[in-house]
């Protein structure tokens, strides 16, 4: 009878199903499933529901949003079912509630309760459920709730229960690192489990923690490769081999680790060569999960200290995966090569055909891994060819996230690379016209910036023939008729700048098309902020150089409507353009220098200026002031206050009953201490909080803060407190937790932090290098240059020929080991210093199957220049390069020791620092140019090429 | 990390569901909307890999089913691939044979199976057997519930033999 009332219920919902399977529109779907939600609503309100009635609610309402309905009207339903005693309900409702419930609902505080209770239960299963809901649903405030039980759970009979409270933590520190920062060693212990299952599991949270912080974990290395080297082995039981491969997906997570850990460091990667050796032996190329495997050791060889006989495997492996029919493995040879060249680069010309079939293929997901494959390779000989098919792509599709990431790959390319200040502004030109809106704001500001400080270091007359040709070419652009806002920023901005400043164009010229773009692009503020502001100048500079100035009619009136916008910004910059008008020359010219924009404005941040009213105030008997840091009183309160409330400051809300506290102390002191022993405590951050006790404001000390205003106001705090971290950092919410442990945590987001900056700053740097890229191949292919294709300033020929030969194959990664180890002498931007690129190479020709070929073919002197290990050492910059005028263009590597000792001791005095370096530049360049040279001239020499910055390494090589 | 698990029929129909990072309803949604049409009009031979705002999507086709996974852009895409086949194959030493209207129907279960094999978007189980054995044990304990002669499983179970 039971059975077919059930029968009977699923009958219905199997109508239902049935129904909206053969429903032929979206709109008969939803008119289905609209129904079936107001049949859900009425019933599941009704008192006294069976619970196998309801559970079958519950389901119907899960189909209901999948389909994309809304059906929160139930979701207190699943809540309630959670409660239930019966498991069948639970995990039902479990279910339910982890799949409509996202982690920052309200009713998940109504689950906590439940959830604690059942992790307590006897039966594994319950706790199994309750640990997929935790998964799900427990967010960084209630972690503490249940975080207790989850550690214990680690210890577990039931290895499936230890899995999931593994996972339970890993999810924990995904969301809220600092919450399980005293419970790494949990995760290590877990690592030795019996059960292959749990340490695989185990492998997740330590993949995260070693992506966060390599150096802590080094020791793990053995052990690492010892399980990987067991379970090549097959020393698994059976049942985790997987289409005759043993435990494949252990595999490839111990893989990527060791990636990581490898990185930069040769005495780790030592240890991992036989392993990974034996692995890439071991593989089973025919099935797709050993191409998976195989993929990963590529990886992990491109990550880790490099051996030439691994290299070998992965560049057999790749080839293997290019001539594959099957477009998966091709996809992954792709990405694969793309970083194997990072170290080799000689490998991507045996695979020229292969790379050229793939970007010719009507695969759209291969396609683009190609550009990304391409995009890698680019240097100044194939520039052209690259970026004007990515544009020729960038038109061709419609997907806007890619067209935004393709279009800034063209601007970064044609910034590093350009051959030609024309070709510079055509191609950026063509980018603004055809994704202008998409690129990003930061682009248009670097491009007038380009333009501004110029492109040669030491020649104006090419800056400002960049300027006129980028005026010329505004000014045509100008005619056609829909134009993105930001390119129109750009020109407004340069014809402000600089249209009348080489005198082609008068200046009621420039303004009559600044005042036609105001007017064209009406209901654009922004645009009409920069036409305004670029009328401003144009009559200052007119003014500034004694002319008489008369406003055109038509701006006249512009200037009338804008003095009256509601946009106040209009409004403002309307008067300002009325009162300079209004000044004499002088006056305009120091307001409005020509040509000043790369001027540095110097802020006197010790405010000198004031000593002298500090020194009268003082003298009357005023206070002197005390800094923040030397305030004394407060001090040792706020130390002990830390300390005292470091419980009430760690959670927003308060989950133990009040009646246990004991219990709750207990499980916070181990883990201080136990990060106190660990990390070295720092005794100073903490301080800045105790003189702003009740404003919270900055990030660091709003724990603190919370913790003076004492336990109500907590879960407020850390609301606001929370939105002030980055998420990315592990700054922790938990800071104040106990002083010690609090600063530690600081300190590591610091240096994570830092970190970052560092990196960021290597890869900078690395596009600071990249002319002397250009010039390389620009003399290895010396003969094919075309006069053609000359720049129309012409302004370097000459000197064209005097540049040395510039190892361009330099791997990126050694330029970061070099940039890390010296940043100060890598300083200036020197990726202005691309107006260098005079020597033309490597015309494009007509057939463009040539041209490709073309692209892949330096690579193979390349080669020939590596072998021979004393390569072209490459000087910094392109001012050192002046030097060698006597060197050759077409050098080639047989030359090479010449040029070595020639670099051996270049004269540091010859900076040729163009008028737009900066100060800082100068200053961190001068004293030590000459020695730190010649170290990064032995670098180079050595033809190093690990994958990623690490200074250990760099002694090692440096001795 | 896997972001999220799609099933979808080839008619675009959505069958399965569930998301490990947060997205809204409305993304939800759309996220749908745009994936089904991508993947569903890409030819038979191409890559199983689509490039999607930035995030890989590797899918893969059983029957008239569509398995796709959402991965972070640095992840294997391969190993994806082996972990969408590995969960087909428990579902299929679960239930015999895994054609559409099973798995629609009995989307409970194969919600159970999913939560063993994957959790919090990271591959928990590679073991095959184990995964059989939990689903299993689950199942057994459910026996003892009374509650379990209304309940839909055995209505499949009855009905699938």
């Amino acid at each position: 009878m039971g059975s077919q009332g059930g029968f009977y219920q699923s009958k219905e919902f199997l109508d239902l199903v049935k129904s909206i399977g053969e429903a032929r529109s979206k709109a008969e779907e939803d008119r289905i499933v609209l129904g079936e939600i107001d049949t859900l609503k009425r019933r599941i309100s009704e008192p006294d529901i069976p619970k196998r009635k309801m559970k079958e609610y519950i389901i119907r309402l899960v189909y209901v949003e999948m389909l994309g309905h809304d059906a929160s009207f139930g979701y207190i339903h699943a809540v309630k079912m959670t409660h239930d005693d019966s498991l069948l309900v639970k995990r039902t409702g479990y279910l339910a509630v982890t799949l409509f419930l996202n982690e920052d609902h309200d009713l998940i505080i109504l689950i906590v309760n439940t959830i604690q209770k059942d992790l307590k239960s006897d039966n594994y299963l319950v706790v199994c459920a309750a640990l997929n809901a935790v998964c799900k649903l427990i967010n960084e405030e209630t972690i503490p709730a249940v975080l207790p039980q989850v550690v214990e759970l680690l210890a577990h009979p039931k290895e499936a229960v230890r899995k999931k409270a593994i996972m339970a933590l890993h999810r924990f520190y995904q969301k809220s690192p600092s919450s399980v920062s005293h419970l790494v060693s949990n995760f290590r212990k877990r690592l030795c489990d019996n059960d292959p299952g749990v340490m695989g599991a185990t492998l997740c949270p330590l993949f995260d923690l070693i992506t966060i912080d390599v150096n802590s974990y080094k020791d793990l290395v053995i052990s690492f490769v010892s399980i990987l080297k067991q379970v090549a082995e097959r020393r698994l039981p059976k049942a985790y081999d997987y289409h005759q491969m043993p435990a494949p997906f252990i595999q490839i997570k111990l893989l990527k680790i060791l990636a990581l850990l490898g990185s930069g460091d040769k005495q780790a990667s030592e240890n991992m060569y036989t392993v990974v050796g034996d692995i890439f032996r071991k593989c089973d190329s025919s099935s797709n999960i050993g191409n998976a495997v195989l993929y990963e050791c590529i990886c992990c060889v491109s990550s880790i200290y490099p051996n030439p006989k691994l290299l070998e495997s992965a560049a057999d492996a790749i080839s293997r995966f290019l001539k594959s029919d099957s477009h998966n493995l091709r996809y992954m040879g792709i990405d694969a090569l793309g970083r194997l060249i990072k170290i080799s680069p000689e490998i991507a010309e045996q695979h020229q055909l292969a790379v050229i079939d793939c970007l010719e293929d009507p695969d759209d997901t291969l396609k683009r891994k190609t550009f990304e494959l391409l995009y890698k390779m680019t240097k100044s000989t194939n520039v052209e060819v690259i970026v004007d098919r990515m544009i020729d792509y960038t038109i061709s599709i419609n997907d806007n996230h890619y067209k935004t990431e393709i279009a800034s790959r063209c601007v970064e390319l044609a910034e590093q690379f350009a051959p030609s200040n024309q070709w510079f502004i055509q191609t950026m030109n063509k980018v603004f016209e055809h994704a202008g809106d998409l690129v990003n704001i930061k682009v248009a500001h670097n491009l007038m910036r380009l333009i501004a400080e110029g492109f040669g270091e030491d020649d104006d007359t090419a800056d400002s023939q960049l300027r006129s040709s980028a005026v010329d070419s505004y000014l045509h652009i100008l005619g056609e008729p829909k134009l993105p806002s930001v390119f129109l920023q750009v020109i407004c901005w340069v014809l402000g700048e600089y249209g009348t400043a080489d005198g082609k164009y008068s200046a009621s010229f420039i303004t009559g098309k600044l005042c036609d773009v105001a007017e064209a692009y009406s209901n654009d503020e922004t645009v009409k902020a920069y036409a305004v502001t670029a009328l401003m100048k144009i009559y200052a500079f007119e003014i500034a150089a004694g002319r008489k100035v008369d406003m055109l009619p038509e701006c006249q009136s512009l200037m009338e409507e804008f003095l009256a916008s509601h946009s106040t910004d209009l409004q403002q910059r309307a008067y300002e353009l009325q009162a300079v008008i209004g000044l004499d020359a002088h006056a305009v010219e120091s307001i409005m220098p020509s040509d000043a924009s790369c001027e540095d404005i110097e802020v006197d941040k010790a405010l000198s200026f004031l000593n002298g009213y500090i020194q009268d105030s003082i003298e009357k008997g005023a206070q002197p002031y005390i800094p923040e840091s030397e305030r004394s009183g407060m001090l040792n309160i706020s130390k002990f206050r830390n300390q005292d409330h470091h419980e009430a400051s760690s959670h927003g809300l308060r989950f133990e009953a009040y009646e246990l506290p004991k219990q709750t102390v207990q499980s916070r002191i181990p883990p201080a201490s136990l990060a106190s022993t660990e990390l070295v405590p720092v005794p100073e951050p903490m301080y800045v909080s105790e003189s702003y006790p009740t404003t919270t404001v900055s990030s660091a000390s709003s724990d603190a803060g919370s913790t003076e205003l004492k336990l109500r106001l907590d879960g407020v705090q850390k609301k606001w407190g929370r939105q002030t971290h980055s998420p990315a950092t592990s700054t922790s919410s938990t800071t104040s937790q106990k002083t010690v442990n609090g600063i530690t945590q600081v300190d590591g987001s610091n240096t994570s932090n830092s970190r970052t900056r560092e990196t960021y700053e290597s890869r900078k740097q690395q596009v600071e290098i990249t002319p002397e890229k250009q010039k390389l191949a620009a003399s290895l292919f010396g003969g094919s240059s075309k006069t053609e294709k000359k720049p129309a300033t012409g302004h370097k020929i000459s000197k064209s020929s005097s540049y040395m030969v510039e190892k361009s194959h330099v791997p990126k990664s050694s330029m970061e080991i070099a940039s890390e180890k010296k940043a100060p002498i890598q300083q200036p931007p020197d990726l202005l210093d691309f107006g260098e690129p005079t020597v033309q190479s490597n015309a494009p020709s007509v057939d463009p199957f040539k041209e490709l070929e073309g692209l892949l073919e330096p690579t193979t002197e390349v080669a020939a220049a590596k072998n021979h290990s004393s390569t072209a050492a490459a000087t910094k910059s392109p001012d050192i390069m002046g030097l060698y005028t006597e060197t050759p263009a077409g050098i080639h590597n047989k030359d090479d020791g010449d040029i070595l000792s020639g670099l051996s001791n270049p004269p540091g005095t010859h900076m040729l620092g163009g008028t737009t370096r900066t100060q800082v530049a100068q200053s961190s360049k001068g004293p030590n140019l000459k020695d730190s040279l010649q170290k990064d001239a032995l670098v180079r020499q050595m033809g190093v090429t690990p994958s990623s910055p690490n200074p250990i390494l760099f002694k090692d090589l440096l001795g | 990390m896997i972001h999220f698990v799609l099933l979808i029929s080839r008619q675009g129909k959505v069958r399965l569901t569930k998301w490990y990072s947060t997205y809204s309803q409305k993304e939800r949604t759309k996220v749908i909307r745009e994936l089904s049409g991508v993947i569903l009009t890409r030819g038979p031979k191409l890559c199983n890999f689509v490039e999607w705002r930035g995030l890989k999507v590797v899918y893969k086709r059983y029957a008239s089913l569509y398995f796709c996974m959402c991965i972070d852009p640095d992840g294997n895409e391969l190993e994806i691939l082996e972990i969408i086949h590995h969960y087909v194959e428990v579902l299929d030493r679960y239930f015999g044979s895994v054609i559409e209207l099973t798995s629609l129907i009995i989307c409970r279960k194969a919600y159970y199976i999913l939560d063993e094999i994957l959790i919090s978007g990271e591959l928990q189980e590679p073991g095959k057997r184990t995964i059989v054995r939990a689903v299993a044990a689950q199942d057994s304990l459910v026996e003892t519930v009374k509650e379990q002669t209304g309940s839909i499983s055995t209505i499949i179970a009855q009905a699938s033999k």
